[in-house]
């Protein structure tokens, strides 16, 4: 992995981004800036239009309206990832299951012939111990937990040495402990190689506990920006109500 | 459906323009190339030797019937290389391998497989496309040359076994011999390519525009092995008929 200045995080600027489907609004304008090696996590409840917020931002869909920049130039109507080295861990983990967990990693490496194979097992050995699953490389992405397939995932586009990563709910469907470790995985990684990333989520504990700055986004708008500290004492009542959301029932002891 | 094959025309346009890409991707091409072979050759063999031996069967004691018995061969040598064995064995790997492509590569798109690679800057007509489209071009004329040869066995082996036709090996092939050209091997030969190009573009174009779960798997299985062979039906008579006209 590089140092610093071999991979510093890029700006994106998201302005006036509209996307529909069959007529009905998904994202409805949104307005944002994301600094260089900041952590930016998009934070809303499922169906808010967040993962397709991220789908825009590295191209793989394109907008009705509005536009999106990395350090100035158009993501839309250019293959901004000829530019920049941008990588999504996905929701699912995205990994392809035709491959080990060693050649999926590599795989950026392997296709664009960066590097011999020597180096590209060193970087994916590299890597996957980084994420903290060193000698997996012989296994299939079928033979491991959830978890596990999102670190690969992250190993993966770690070896990409982005200068953008964007997080598809990188918590999701994992429990508290593995979600705790993906948490740390994503602010130490931050941390070490001042990767931008955006991160979106419905996860309120990974979002306080690694974000610079958080957007809370409720049916396709943003309705707040603003530090953690910012968002946890808005008087925005539908920011609040899903920030304070808890169980409300009514609850009485069956024990004998 | 003019949208379907303007978009199946613009994605073998595609990998065409990739072609000079296929170096690179041999690996990939040789995988593909182990796959078609060891799925279909005992099927196709097991097809072949029976589709030859019903040719003779039908055909052979009408012939006998007017004293024409030494034309059994010519008749089961045409029927397999110009038509019956180029048609049936596309049909065999629309079956089998157009189908595997389009589920292989319609769970990829489902499970996000297609977008990884997309945001990895990897274009997924050079990765998936192209590997498949060149194995299946040059496995299945392989095939047919094979599904040829067993098909004139099967005939013969029914031409000497069965009593109403009872000739001997040397008159079924010395027949064959004198009515089967080479250009009619290589008529039947070119025919299977566009059946190979048809199978191996449907099959990549149903699994990329696969929408939604399991289900939508199912259905671009389904539409590419239906599409395949409603298509390789229309273009055997399309080649065919240019075939007639520029050679004959």
């Amino acid at each position: 992995m590089g140092s610093n200045q071999e991979t510093p995080g890029v700006r994106v600027t998201v302005s006036g981004l509209r996307k529909s489907y069959d007529g009905h609004p998904v994202l409805k304008g949104l307005d944002f800036d994301v600094a260089p090696g900041e952590i930016f996590v998009v934070m809303g409840p499922s169906g808010s239009g967040k993962s397709v917020l991220l789908k825009h931002i590295i191209g793989l869909e394109l907008p009705d309206e509005g536009e999106i920049f990395v350090n100035g130039d158009p993501v839309i109507g250019t293959q901004i990832t000829d530019k920049y080295r941008m990588a999504m861990v996905f929701q699912s983990g995205g990994l392809l299951n035709s491959l080990t967990v060693g050649e999926n990693v590599g795989l950026y490496l392997s296709e664009h012939q960066l590097e011999s194979a020597e180096a590209i097992e060193r970087i994916v050995a590299e890597k996957l111990k980084l994420v903290g699953l060193a000698n997996l490389q012989h296994h299939v992405p079928s033979e491991l937990s959830g978890g596990m397939k999102k670190r690969v995932a992250l190993a993966r586009a770690l070896a990409v040495e982005p200068q953008l990563i964007l997080y598809d709910e990188p918590t999701a469907e994992l429990d508290p402990l593995n979600a705790i470790t993906i948490g740390e995985e994503i602010y130490n990684l931050n941390q070490r190689i001042h990767v931008t990333s955006i991160v979106v989520t419905h996860d309120r504990d990974l979002a306080f506990g690694v974000a610079d700055r958080v957007a809370i986004m409720v049916e396709g708008e943003i309705l707040v920006v603003g530090t953690p500290e910012e968002i946890r004492s808005t008087s925005n009542t539908a920011v609040r109500e899903f920030i304070t959301a808890d169980f409300n029932l009514n609850k009485t002891s069956k024990t004998p | 459906m003019f949208q379907n094959i303007g978009e199946m025309f613009l994605l073998f346009g595609k990998s065409l323009k990739a072609l000079p890409l296929a170096w690179r991707h041999r690996r990939k091409i040789l995988e593909q190339l182990f796959e078609i072979g060891n799925a279909s050759l005992l099927m196709a063999c097991v097809l072949s030797l029976f589709i030859g031996g019903v040719l003779a069967l039908q055909t052979g004691p009408v012939l006998v019937e007017r004293g024409l018995s030494s034309f059994i061969g010519g008749i089961v040598g045409l029927s397999m290389c110009k038509e019956l064995g180029p048609v049936m064995m596309s049909i065999l790997i629309a079956g089998r391998i157009g189908s595997a492509m389009a589920a292989e590569i319609g769970s990829m798109q489902v499970y996000q497989e297609i977008d990884a690679l997309r945001t990895m800057n990897i274009n997924p007509v050079h990765y998936l496309v192209l590997p498949r489209l060149v194995a299946i071009c040059v496995a299945l004329p392989l095939l047919v040359v094979f599904s040829i040869l067993v098909g004139w066995s099967g005939g013969a082996l029914v031409s000497v076994l069965n009593q109403e036709i009872g000739i001997s090996f040397q008159s079924y092939f010395g027949n064959l011999r004198e009515v089967v050209e080479v250009r009619d091997v290589f008529d039947g030969l070119f025919k299977s390519f566009g059946f190979a190009l048809i199978v191996g573009v449907v099959g990549c174009h149903q699994g990329l525009n696969t929408i939604g779960g399991p289900r939508g798997i199912g259905r671009s299985v389904t539409k590419s092995v239906v599409n395949s062979i409603v298509l390789i039906l229309i273009m055997d008579y399309v080649i065919t008929r240019l075939l007639m006209v520029f050679d004959y």
